[in-house]
């Protein structure tokens, strides 16, 4: 397995059409080594499709994602073993068994001892009594749980999430969070999208916001991150009605 | 090489794990598959006696559907929880997850065929075994090819809202030659005097579009797998 390791992300006005549909536009952010993005915005917003970006799974129309100094293209195969990717589909099979799941995925990511560290991994998503399930019979809570450590199996540099606090319960949505802070602290990349701003609030060091593609900024006016959200909303409402009305 | 071919056995073993699990792609295809080969016994056994080289046709048509069953129900399992993805962002070369998805198609394609074999030498009396290499090898080779353009494009549509009708319609312009030296190349060896030397041909001509298929297959796999 390469050795490819990065401490920075860039993403340089990256944009992605669907024939004339605009999914993003020149977005633009960098991010390094330690810090948590929260990345904000409605439904159709762009939060995945950039997510999509940055996991390598869809190529940008235009502009250009680089991982350290090096671009997606001269990397290939060993930028993905640095790459962990929580999807808001889970990525995981529903005929094969919690600990079927990982192990297959700890393979396909060449990983050195899978068996101990699908122990691990079972431990930290609190199924070790379900291990030998299927997951179809798992609740949404469990299955995301277990996806979760399926994207971080392989310990990688970047940590993409979306929408992972999703049917979660309040003791799973506590452990995720600290699960976050430690990767953080361990020097990883982590962007979460998210529409669950009091927990976002707790976990993140800075928030992107996407509205119709386009990158925002949350005003640094105080208050709590859904007044400062809830007030970008309200401005580009009222720039789309100002434009609207000519 | 070798990481290659681990990464294909995993993702074989993974698909034939699951499917041993549901059964619903075998038992699918395989009941499509002989249902066909009934409906064909009605129309082409007359009085007991079969129309002469029918059943290279049956044989081959009903491997040409199921197959394309086949295909598109693996795929959308792979689709579910959008599973796909995740093969894709492993750090692996994905023509190794290519020839995995085919192998594992292939090996239920290998069973169905043995269903199709069973039931039309049950019906229309056919020897189809008076030289078993040749028949094998006939229909290695056909599900070789049948398979690697079936496997690309199911791939590559499963994003697609309507793959159910665009598989058919790209599969089946492309794969016809594989299928024609197929029905030809059984004919000659079923009929009354087998024709070897015309049976070896065929074959030889299935191995030629089995190279150009794969090659084309694994190259183009990688750049139209991603969005």
């Amino acid at each position: 397995m390469s050795s490819f390791d990065f401490d920075q992300l860039t993403a340089d006005k990256v944009s992605r059409h669907y024939g004339r549909q605009r999914a993003l536009t020149r977005v633009s952010l960098s991010v390094r080594a330690g810090e948590i993005i929260g990345l904000l915005g409605p439904n159709g917003a762009g939060k995945s499709t950039l997510l999509g970006i940055l996991a390598t799974l869809i190529a940008p129309s235009s502009g250009s994602v680089r991982y350290g100094d090096r671009s997606v293209r001269a990397l290939g195969s060993a930028l993905r073993q640095r790459i962990g990717f929580l999807s808001h589909d889970l990525q995981l099979y529903p005929e094969l068994t919690a600990r079927e799941n990982l192990e297959f995925f700890a393979r396909l990511y060449g990983v050195s001892t899978p068996e101990s560290l699908v122990n691990e991994a079972l431990d930290c998503a609190r199924l070790v009594n379900r291990a030998d399930d299927p997951i179809v019979g798992f609740s949404r809570g469990m299955r995301q749980r277990l996806a979760l450590e399926r994207a971080l199996l392989h310990e990688p540099r970047l940590v993409l999430l979306d929408e992972p606090f999703t049917g979660l319960d309040d003791r799973s949505i506590d452990d995720l969070a600290e699960r976050l802070r430690a990767l953080g602290r361990s020097d990883r990349i982590v962007i979460f999208a998210t529409h669950d701003l009091d927990i976002a609030e707790k976990v993140l060091d800075r928030a992107i916001v996407l509205r119709n593609g386009r990158m925002g900024v949350l005003s640094d006016s105080g208050g709590t991150l859904r007044d400062r959200y809830r007030g970008f909303l309200a401005n580009t409402n009222e720039q789309q009605r100002n434009l609207a009305g000519g | 090489m070798g990481e290659f071919f681990r990464i294909a056995w995993l993702v074989m073993r993974k698909d034939i794990r699951v499917e041993s699990r549901s059964r619903e792609v075998l038992y699918t295809t395989a009941f499509f598959a002989a249902s066909c080969v009934l409906v064909f016994s009605f129309a082409f056994v007359r009085l007991g006696r079969p129309v002469e080289g029918a059943e290279a046709g049956i044989v081959w048509v009903a491997l040409a559907y199921a197959g394309q069953l086949a295909l598109g129900r693996a795929f959308e399992r792979e689709l579910h929880q959008d599973a796909l993805r995740g093969l894709l962002l492993a750090p692996v070369e994905r023509s190794a997850i290519f020839v995995g998805k085919l192998i594992g198609i292939m090996l239920l394609m290998g069973i169905v065929e043995v269903v199709v074999v069973f039931f039309v030498a049950l019906f229309f009396s056919t020897a189809f075994f008076e030289h078993p290499f040749l028949f094998v090898g006939l229909l290695a080779t056909g599900t070789i090819g049948f398979a690697a353009v079936g496997t690309l494009f199911a791939a590559m549509l499963a994003r697609s809202q309507s793959r159910t009708v665009l598989l058919p319609v790209l599969l089946y312009p492309v794969t016809i030659p594989v299928l024609i030296a197929g029905v030809n190349g059984t004919l000659s060896l079923i009929q009354a005097d087998p024709n070897l030397d015309l049976a070896r041909f065929w074959f030889a001509l299935m191995v030629f579009f089995d190279v150009v298929f794969l090659t084309l297959a694994l190259w183009t796999f990688e750049p139209l797998m991603t969005e």
